[in-house]
């Protein structure tokens, strides 16, 4: 918005440059005073000037005399000059005799009289230039009073050039003033019409117009070849001011049409830079003359209010829906182009009207809050802390956290500690990082959660304090969390930094990965969930190998993996001697894996063969993945890895057994995965309701089955509520998402993840201060424009010492420093959190 | 006859051959012996020659008056063994806990017997090979194109003996006193020699030349019972706590300073000593007069022909006679040994004490030969600690880093972390490094940025001065721009004669950081290594060129730089803004949402959640960042939409009201750095 604002600002002033840039003598006061000898030699020809006379003030002109020379300013950008002639005592001239004159104020042109204003017309500024415009621009601004004038006029236009016409309730206002401005600047492009006639704007086909206000139209009467019928007009829906008129008139000459064949993301009109949206007809070679007959009728249809742009798909490859002909780009930065497929073409004008009347309401609330955001400026948000982490951590910093059950280690203690138990767990983390002292607290509950379990110590290490036990234990990352076995190996966490997969991950990792199971009794009682007890609360698929003696590579690998896998998953190992029972129970022959999930009973049997460790971890990995899983916060990472979309059913709740039944029959009729099948409970899972809000902006009806390409486009879909979620209603709806017949509800934001606030610019305040510093002379790049110092108006010495000084003066009385600002820094801490609730 | 024949012609065959070592360093100082424990370390071919039968023997004389200068600290209130040694000025750096000095001595000024005792217990319990008794008294090239340098070198001991190096490490320090040579300069006392015997000076009026340390530490012994002491030296004095350099005149010798300035007889003086003369009368007392009067008369008639200034100018300053000048003006470098072909020349101005260096501490005449300890002192001489051990430790570390790779194809060590942990890792350095608090502006870190800023290299404590060089002195690539860690002074805060006590002399806000004048670290970016042009061209009393950005952490009174919101968030987002990224941490619910709701993640998730290590966070905690409003609670909303938000927003503007209004500065809330 702000980049739009620039371009608009830019151009006017531009234009006012362009104004103001006719030479005017130059005077350091606006208003001269000369006597009427001295007045009368001065006029050149072809300068307007104003004058007005007078033998001494006179307490009535008083007022008068202060807004003519307040007007001086805004004459002089049109190279008029305002004269204040002073008549002697004895003068009885033309101008200064009579007493009539002085009550009257004069326009001359050169040396002749354009006009004479009674004082009573100029009452402000507003009617002193727009009556000296009116004036001096009698040519290019037609004052008309009936229809039939205005007709004449605009038949002698068509097939020339266009016109401007504009009611104005009366003269000598701002919107006479606006008029005038314009017609000062525009008045050789296009002819102006001036009317105050209000039955005139009722005649020209306004059924009910608010004579009230002033209003301006453009009629396009340069392509208008029919003489009989009248130039087709577009209103200016804004107030007539300067910068409102100048927009509309800008708007007015650009292509009706754009013709497009370059990306579209890439195309800017002067719509889009004057913060209008551009509406893009795509078309193709065999419907071109239609195409672009409906982009000039919907173009004639949004004049003023976007831009519409001709797009020839066989130019330009777009990867959207064939189906697609219409798309939609706004002039926020940032926002991706939306296409669509549309019916006819009122849809497309209602599209960019409702948008623009949403924008509109949008765009008032969004001023009012620029305005706080500015005060905000003022205060820095810089120095607000944004970070969610750092913050919680530093809220939360007055608890004394319960730490009794964690042993604290030092450089002295660590490696005695550990000999001591038979795991010692050990957490590394820095007293002054959010992260650390976040997972500190999880380990505090996980502490908690073990109180009293034998064999397990929960020890932390300040690396803070001793950095050098943590160097040598090869910790370069805080937290780290490390289970050493007495004696043994040491283990890294590598899981979430959660409470209960933490504990969990302590728990499972007490037995040996994989365990190995002596008796078919013992490999029975694994599967069931049985064995080893102290499991039997925390696991959930429990994976048994099955070998034969024989196989014993099979079985180095897929020990190696349970020591990769251990802490993650439950892994038991069976050496079949005896009768080859559990093969022939589950129908494997070794080498296989048994897995056996938890709640489900069912053991799916899987044949190995020459697997690596690596890949025998992946696929044990692969193979915990549950067919429709409920997604969770902390389960979604393993999902994502499959780099496939994802098909997810909200659901506020349990999903309905019918809903279950049939997703599960979809997922598994898939055997390849060609996408992930999920749920997700809002109840449990509440940010879910976040996930919905971005794609829907607002809530909708729950349970909603909706498609997302995660990985490639991002686009979602969501499946049409009326039909029911069934196994071959959604497998039909994927068959047309696949060929393009869908639309998506939205897209996923590419928008990559940019510094959230600007830094302190010490460079540039560095230089500011102390522009003797050499700094950029030795700047080689031109990437680095080397700022140079600011220009001291004077130009001397005793200028550029003014920097320092005020820096100095800065450093006492800027509040903050030292502990002076400590009472106002603290107040100043309450403003956190005021802002920053967007990520 | 025979056999002593036989033993004669052995002796000389042995003398002829060269003992060849990869590394010679000369010297077992402190320098020396902390470069011979790194060689140990690596397992290189080295020696060290030590002319004396102990090592530092130069401890065993001076100081005179046996108090070293060095701070010994022995509590800090912190048990993080890298931070004591910011306040430990004596130790080595080894890995042995038992070498450190607080060990040896609890006095905050120990002892220098002390320290020749630690030197001897440093070399033996780390078995490092000195070779005692042996004097090198000629150092010489021997070309060869195998060489690693293109030469080798030639030592000769005083049984010349000669031995071979590939390298040559001179740990010689600065141990020729510097004299001055005038008329009378043979009734000088050296600081060498004179008596540190009080008594010896009872009653007697003193001239000491010099003004450095030990010619304080020289007044300060005396100072009770002499008649008076003036001090004559050619500049001002130079306060160590003003210029921030610790080899000025530190706080403990400065007891003249105050009966000058009191009047109790004492008195400095300002003049250059070599327009001086020293004449001695018939009562043995020496007189002060100019070269001047000598040069004009033409025989020597005795002192009464003499023309002192006080004949012409009767209130002369120094017209009394005093009974003992003592010399006291510092030590120089020993050229003597070097041959020609060496080129080791003497520094410029007032660094001509010294050997001419590199900053890599590479001789500018010699390639392969490197100076370490106090006479490489000439790289920071006046501005950090590079003459002194607390700062020659870390220096000497950074040439056998160099030579590692050099010579053996070691690279600089370094860590390689992922971007997340980039504010981390600068955090923990500036709060704990010593190397870069003691060699401020002069080593610095350096973080090497890889390809699209997902991963960096932290390389420690690198000589800044050869910025230039890096890639090719470290044997590490830094294609992708680099961040330097270094700290620094104010600039213009440090001198003789300013007034480093001004009000307001301390910055707290870091947006004001910039203007800290307290040693503070100071992190630059460069989107490319800088070339040699470039460090060349830069700003005089710049230790780096112009950065294509820069950061400072703002001061802090108690060196902890570890506050979230003054130290840490500006820091964050000073690297978010070079390196063009999102560098906030986020609870695993963010990233969950951010996973299913945008294309690309932020690093944190990226490299934490995606990889299944998300931050979980307690309850506690994510109720907290609600309350802060850096994180949705989705559960609270439910249908009814936005309202725990507006809420939210009411609860804050009553406090809203409070902080925009101006408060003034508190008058009792005065700077406690005052006091």
């Amino acid at each position: 918005m702000s980049a739009q604002m620039d371009t608009w600002v830019s151009s006017f002033s531009f234009l006012l440059f362009c104004a103001s840039s006719i030479p005017t003598r130059g005077s350091a006061r606006l208003l001269q005073e000369l006597s009427p000898q001295e007045y009368f030699s001065s006029l050149e020809a072809g300068r307007a000037s104003l004058a007005y006379f007078s033998h001494n003030v006179s307490p009535g002109a008083q007022p008068f005399l202060e807004q003519i020379e307040n007007s001086a300013e805004a004459l002089q950008d049109y190279g008029i000059s305002v004269v204040k002639v002073n008549c002697p005592k004895e003068d009885v001239s033309r101008y200064c005799g009579k007493e009539n004159a002085l009550r009257k104020a004069y326009l001359f042109r050169g040396n002749m009289l354009i006009r004479e204003f009674p004082t009573d017309a100029l009452f402000d500024i507003n009617s002193i230039v727009a009556n000296v415009l009116f004036a001096l621009l009698f040519n290019e601004v037609k004052y008309v009073e009936t229809l039939a004038d205005l007709q004449n006029i605009e038949n002698a236009l068509k097939g020339r050039s266009n016109m401007v016409f504009a009611y104005v309730p009366a003269t000598g206002t701002a919107e006479h003033r606006a008029v005038m401005e314009a017609a000062f600047v525009y008045g050789t492009v296009h002819q102006f019409v001036l009317t105050t006639e209000a039955t005139l704007l009722k005649d020209t086909g306004n059924a009910e117009p608010d004579v009230s206000s002033a209003r301006l139209f453009f009629c396009h009467c340069q392509r208008a070849t029919d003489l009989a019928q009248p130039c087709g007009r577009t209103a200016m829906g804004q107030a007539l001011t300067m910068l409102n008129i100048h927009r509309h008139l800008k708007l007015m000459g650009a292509p009706l049409v754009t013709e497009v064949a370059e990306d579209p993301e890439k195309v800017s009109t002067v719509h889009l830079q004057l913060g209008l949206p551009l509406v893009f007809i795509l078309s193709q070679k065999e419907t071109y003359e239609a195409d672009r007959r409906t982009a000039e009728f919907v173009a004639w249809q949004l004049l003023g209010k976007a831009g519409v742009a001709l797009l020839s798909r066989d130019l330009v490859d777009l990867n959207v829906l064939l189906r697609s002909n219409v798309a939609l780009k706004t002039p926020d930065e940032g926002v991706p182009i939306k296409y669509l497929v549309l019916e006819d073409t009122d849809e497309v004008i209602t599209l960019v009207e409702d948008k623009s009347k949403v924008e509109q309401i949008q765009e008032a609330e969004e001023e009012e809050e620029e305005e706080e955001e500015e005060d905000e400026k003022e205060n820095n948000n810089q120095d607000i802390q944004d970070d969610q982490v750092v913050e919680a951590v530093s809220r939360d910093k007055k608890r004394e956290l319960p730490l009794e059950q964690i042993l604290v280690l030092t450089e002295e203690t660590f490696h005695s500690a550990l000999a001591e138990t038979a795991r010692t767990v050990v957490l590394f983390y820095a007293s002054w990082e959010a992260v650390s002292l976040a997972v500190l607290r999880s380990y505090a509950e996980v502490a908690d959660h073990l109180k009293g379990t034998r064999g397990v110590l929960l020890s932390r290490v300040n690396c803070w304090d001793w950095p050098g036990v943590c160097t040598k234990e090869n910790v370069t990352q805080f937290p780290t969390i490390k289970i050493y076995e007495k004696g043994e190996r040491s283990v890294m966490y590598d899981g979430m930094w959660g409470t209960e997969e933490l504990t969990r991950f302590i728990m499972l990792s007490r037995v040996s990965c994989p365990l190995k199971l002596a008796t078919i009794e013992e490999a029975e009682g694994y599967l069931r969930g049985e064995f080893p007890s102290e499991l039997s609360s925390y696991q959930h698929t429990s994976v048994l190998g099955v070998f034969s003696t024989a196989t014993s590579e099979a079985r180095e690998a897929f020990e190696e993996a349970g020591n990769i896998l251990s802490g993650h998953v439950t892994m038991g190992m069976y050496s079949e001697d005896d009768g080859l029972a559990l093969s022939r129970k589950y129908a494997v022959s070794p080498p296989a894996l048994l897995l056996a999930r938890s709640g489900g009973g069912s053991v799916e049997g899987i044949a190995l063969s020459e697997e690596s460790t690596q890949d025998m971890v992946r696929m044990i990995r692969y193979e915990l993945l549950d067919i429709f899983p409920e997604i969770t916060v902390l389960n979604l990472p393993r999902y994502l890895q499959l780099q496939k979309p994802f098909l997810i059913l909200f659901s506020d709740g349990d999903v309905g057994q019918m809903e279950s039944k049939e997703m599960l029959k979809l997922a598994k009729g898939r055997p390849q995965r060609a996408f992930v099948a999920c749920w997700l409970n809002l109840k449990k899972t509440p940010v879910g309701r976040g996930v919905l809000k971005t794609y829907f902006a607002t809530l909708p009806s729950l349970p909603l089955l909706v498609w997302v390409n995660l990985h490639a486009g991002g686009q979602v879909f969501k499946f049409p509520s009326e039909q029911a979620i069934t196994e071959l209603n959604v497998l039909s709806w994927l068959e047309k998402l696949k060929a393009g017949l869908e639309i998506p509800s939205s897209t996923l934001s590419e928008e990559d993840w940019k510094p959230p606030l600007p830094a302190y610019d010490f460079l540039q305040m560095m230089e500011m201060a102390v522009p003797e510093l050499p700094l950029h002379t030795s700047g080689r790049r031109g990437d680095t424009p080397a700022r140079s110092p600011p220009e001291s108006p004077g130009g001397d010495t005793s200028t550029r010492e003014e920097p320092s000084q005020e820096t100095k003066v800065e450093k006492v009385t800027s509040p903050g420093r030292d502990l002076r600002g400590t009472a106002l820094r603290l107040a100043a801490r309450e403003k956190q959190g005021k802002r920053h609730s967007e990520l | 006859l025979g056999l002593a024949l036989y033993a004669g012609s052995l002796c000389a065959a042995s003398r002829a051959a060269f003992l060849y070592h990869d590394y010679c360093v000369i010297g077992a100082g402190p320098s020396g012996l902390q470069v011979a424990y790194f060689l140990q370390q690596a397992s290189r071919d080295y020696v060290v020659f030590e002319r004396s039968h102990a090592p530092g023997s130069f401890f065993a004389l001076y100081p005179r008056h046996r108090k070293l200068i060095s701070i010994n600290k022995q509590y800090t209130g912190k048990s993080n063994s890298e931070f004591n040694l910011r306040h430990d000025w004596n130790s080595l750096l080894s890995h042995d806990g038992r070498l450190l000095f607080r060990r040896y001595s609890r006095d905050f000024f120990p002892k220098a017997d002390v320290m020749v005792r630690y030197l001897e217990d440093f070399a033996s319990l780390l078995k490092l090979r000195v070779q005692y008794n042996t004097a090198i008294v000629h150092v010489t090239l021997e070309r060869d194109e195998q060489a690693w340098n293109g030469h080798y070198f030639i030592l000769t001991d005083q049984d010349r003996q000669n031995y071979k190096c590939s390298s040559l490490l001179v740990a010689t320090g600065t141990w020729v006193p510097n004299v001055v040579n005038f008329p009378g300069s043979e009734y000088v006392e050296g600081y060498e020699t004179v008596s540190i015997n009080p008594e010896d000076f009872s009653g007697q009026a003193v001239l000491i030349l010099g003004r450095g340390n030990s010619a304080f530490e020289t007044a300060e012994n005396i100072l009770g019972v002499t008649n008076f002491i003036h001090m004559v030296s050619r500049s001002r004095v130079r306060l160590s706590w003003a210029t921030h350099y610790v080899g000025d005149l530190r706080a403990i010798n400065n007891g003249l300073l105050d009966t000058y300035q009191l009047k109790s007889l004492d008195g400095l003086l300002e003049g250059d000593l070599e327009d001086l003369a020293i004449v001695k009368d018939k009562k043995g007392k020496l007189h002060i007069t100019l070269r001047f009067y000598l040069e004009n008369r033409n025989t020597s008639t005795g002192i009464d022909s003499i023309t002192l200034p006080q004949d012409e100018l009767d209130n002369f300053a120094t017209r009394a006679p005093y009974d003992r000048v003592i010399r006291c003006l510092g030590w120089k470098f020993d050229f003597s040994i070097y041959n020609r072909s060496l080129r080791m020349m003497p520094g410029k101005e007032n660094k001509k004490k010294y050997p001419q260096i590199k900053p890599s501490y590479e001789s500018r005449g010699t390639r392969g030969l490197f100076v370490l300890g106090t006479a490489s002192h000439s790289v920071d001489f006046r501005k950090s600690a590079g003459g002194f051990i607390h700062g020659f430790r870390y220096t000497t570390r950074a040439v056998h880093r160099l030579l590692e790779n050099r010579h053996h194809g070691v690279p600089w060590p370094s860590t390689v972390y992922p971007i997340t942990q980039l504010t981390n890792s600068i955090i923990k350095r500036v709060n704990e490094a010593s190397g870069l608090y003691q060699m401020f502006s002069v080593l610095a870190d350096i973080i090497l940025l890889r390809e699209n800023a997902t991963s960096f290299e932290y390389l420690e404590e690198y000589p800044v001065g050869v910025l230039a060089e890096l890639e090719m002195q470290t044997g590490r690539k830094a294609p992708n721009g680099l961040f330097v860690v270094i700290m620094e002074y104010g600039r213009n805060f440090s001198g003789a004669d300013k007034d480093v006590f001004y009000y307001n002399r301390a910055v707290g806000e870091a947006q004001h950081a910039w203007q800290s004048n307290f040693l503070h670290p100071v992190i630059y970016y460069y989107k490319h290594l800088p070339t040699e042009r470039e460090m060349r061209l830069r700003p005089p009393e710049w230790s780096l060129p112009r950065p294509d950005a820069v950061h400072h952490i703002v001061e802090d009174f108690l060196t902890d730089w570890t506050a979230p919101n003054a130290h840490i968030l500006p820091l964050r987002r000073f690297l978010e803004n070079c390196l063009s990224t999102d560098l906030r941490n986020f609870f695993a619910e963010s990233c969950f949402l951010f996973a299913f709701t945008r294309q690309k993640l932020p690093p944190f998730c990226r490299q934490g959640y995606v990889r299944m290590q998300g931050l979980v966070g307690s309850e506690g905690l994510r109720r907290h960042a609600v309350e802060a409003g850096l994180l949705e609670d989705y559960a609270l909303t439910d249908s009814s939409g936005d309202r725990a938000p507006d809420t939210h927003k009411e609860s804050q503007d009553p406090l809203l009201g409070d902080h925009v209004m101006p408060v003034r500065p508190l008058q009792h809330l005065v700077n406690a750095k005052d006091e």
